[in-house]
């Protein structure tokens, strides 16, 4: 691990200063960041502590009916607090399937959303890496490419965005909330993520000093809950990171879907909305047959990165089980697997 | 510059001086404290040998740094016994060959006193061995470990000492 100023903020304005400076990052609980340090993958000069600031650790239910999380809240707080996965249980679902209990328990939400790729030559310091150093060139093209992207990518980037949680945020219409040098602002989590085109280390729109403060879902979130999935398909059963995910959640009204939300993830270096799909299913009727169109769309310019033609097919597949598992209902319990498609209720779709 | 702060280390308040900031819990914990229970396994947050409970949840302690704990109270295995008298986790990993080398051993006990005191699993394997996924064993002694979290996880239940820790 590389030699670094640590600061400890007192409070966001100073924690903005601080970060602004070339070569800062912040520090939560550094469960990504450390292990990058750790490998010699990123090596900032100063690290700002923020985990001592007052007031970012509450989960706010609005009287809107919405609801701010703060940016310190740990995965395994938000996934557990009844409300939430009540509200929301796609997004419990995807946070009790991500990582391990432990990281789970350490892991912030913001840090989280921030999380770098898991693609084994951007890890690789020896590899050549257009995010890592930009104008290097990408070894994982033409490489070992069984899990990179098939959405989105370009000849520069081919990785995946790792998070879970961050698929049904998306599909949710999350927003985060950032303050930065020139103030508060929100935005849509969908447009926080950048698609690599020619400059793939500029993962985000943050700016310098810029620091997520909050995670809202709006009011009408709440209104999928009861037929609201994620799904994962990864190398293990648990522990893994996706190869491809699904989050679905559905609007049932008179047998018909009256609104329908469907991201991936696993496929593209961001959490993937696919809205064509869901243009599909408004006004559809749920069926096996409505549910392979809207594959079929979210899709369509699916095309592989190297060799993972599977992936598409697998993301289809997916789909069609997610939203199927989404129409038969949310269960009333957390499956023993959480998101996994060999628990006992997601057998049979 | 030299950075002070208190943690309560199984129960006992301690005073830390750290002459460099990049020093881990596990670090501390195994270099300076002389608590060398908690392995260096992977120190990469993957395999869970490092497993402590901070503020009583398990963490990975490769992946905190010490410097950013100011004020935490940190449980490690040589905390766990009263005495002579071992914690139920202790005596069921015995009872039910949840080992064989032993290494992974103190991180899988914390994470196992961790889990039934998160209380999501109750009496299904299942929920266990997903609960304890974090942790790995090279000598694959899993089944011993389900049964042992399992049977302390129901002494917990009748006793009430689960929570003990």
């Amino acid at each position: 691990m590389n030699r670094f100023d640590y600061v400890r903020a007192g409070s966001v304005a100073e924690a903005v200063a601080a970060a602004s400076e070339p070569g800062a990052a912040y520090l939560a609980a550094g469960t990504n960041l450390l292990d990058l340090m750790k490998g010699g993958i990123t090596r900032p000069g100063r690290l700002v502590d923020v985990t001592y600031l007052p007031g970012l650790d509450a989960i706010e239910h609005l009287p809107d009916g919405g609801v701010r999380i703060g940016a310190l809240v740990r995965n395994s707080d938000l996934a557990y607090d009844p409300q939430v996965s009540k509200a929301y249980p796609a997004v419990a679902e995807a946070l009790l399937s991500g990582a391990s209990a432990q990281l789970r328990n350490a892991a912030t939400v913001a840090g989280n959303l921030l999380q770098r790729t898991r693609c084994p030559y951007f890890y690789d310091p020896a590899s050549a890496c257009n995010k890592r150093d930009p104008g290097a060139g990408c070894e994982a093209r033409g490489g070992e490419t069984r899990l990179h992207a098939v959405l989105g990518w370009s000849e520069h980037c081919i990785a995946t965005h790792p998070s879970d949680f961050c698929v049904p945020l998306v599909s949710l219409n999350a927003t985060v909330e950032i303050e930065g040098r020139a103030g508060t602002r929100e935005l849509p989590l969908d447009a926080l993520y950048r698609l690599p085109e020619d400059r793939p280390d500029r993962e985000t729109v943050l700016e310098p000093g810029d620091l997520i403060v909050a995670l809202r879902l709006p009011a009408d979130a709440a209104g999928f809950a009861g037929h609201s999935r994620y799904l994962k398909v990864r190398d293990r059963t648990s522990y893994a990171f996706a190869v491809v995910s699904a989050a679905a959640s559905l609007r049932l009204e008179g047998g018909r879907i009256n609104e329908a939300r469907i991201a991936l993830g696993g496929v593209a270096l961001k959490p993937w909305r696919a809205r064509v799909a869901e243009a599909v299913l408004a006004g559809a009727e749920p069926s096996e047959r409505s549910f392979r169109d809207a594959a079929d769309a979210a899709l369509a310019e699916a095309r592989p990165s190297g060799d993972n033609t599977y992936k598409i097919e697998l993301a289809r597949r997916l789909i069609v089980r997610t939203l199927t598992l989404a129409a038969a209902g949310t269960p009333e319990r957390m499956p023993a697997l959480p998101a996994s498609a060999f628990s006992g209720d997601a057998l049979h779709a | 510059m030299t950075f002070r702060l208190t943690l309560t280390v199984n129960g006992e308040p301690r005073a830390i001086e750290l002459d460099d900031p990049r020093v881990t819990l596990l670090d501390l914990l195994r270099e300076r404290l002389g608590l060398t229970g908690s392995k260096k396994g992977c120190d990469r947050g993957q395999c869970g040998a490092c497993t402590v409970l901070l503020n009583g949840r398990r963490i990975n302690s490769c992946l905190a740094l010490a410097v950013s704990l100011d004020g935490a109270e940190v449980l490690t295995i040589e905390g766990l016994a009263a005495g002579e008298q071992l914690h139920p986790v202790q005596a069921a990993f015995i009872e039910h060959d949840g080992f064989q080398c032993g290494f992974c051993t103190p991180g899988q006990i914390m994470s196992a006193v961790g889990l039934i005191r998160e209380g999501h699993a109750g009496d299904d394997p299942e929920r266990v061995r997903e609960g304890m996924s974090g942790n790995l064993c090279r000598c694959g002694a899993y089944i011993g470990i389900t049964e042992a979290v399992l049977d302390a996880q129901a002494r917990s239940v009748g006793t009430g000492q689960g929570d003990a820790a």
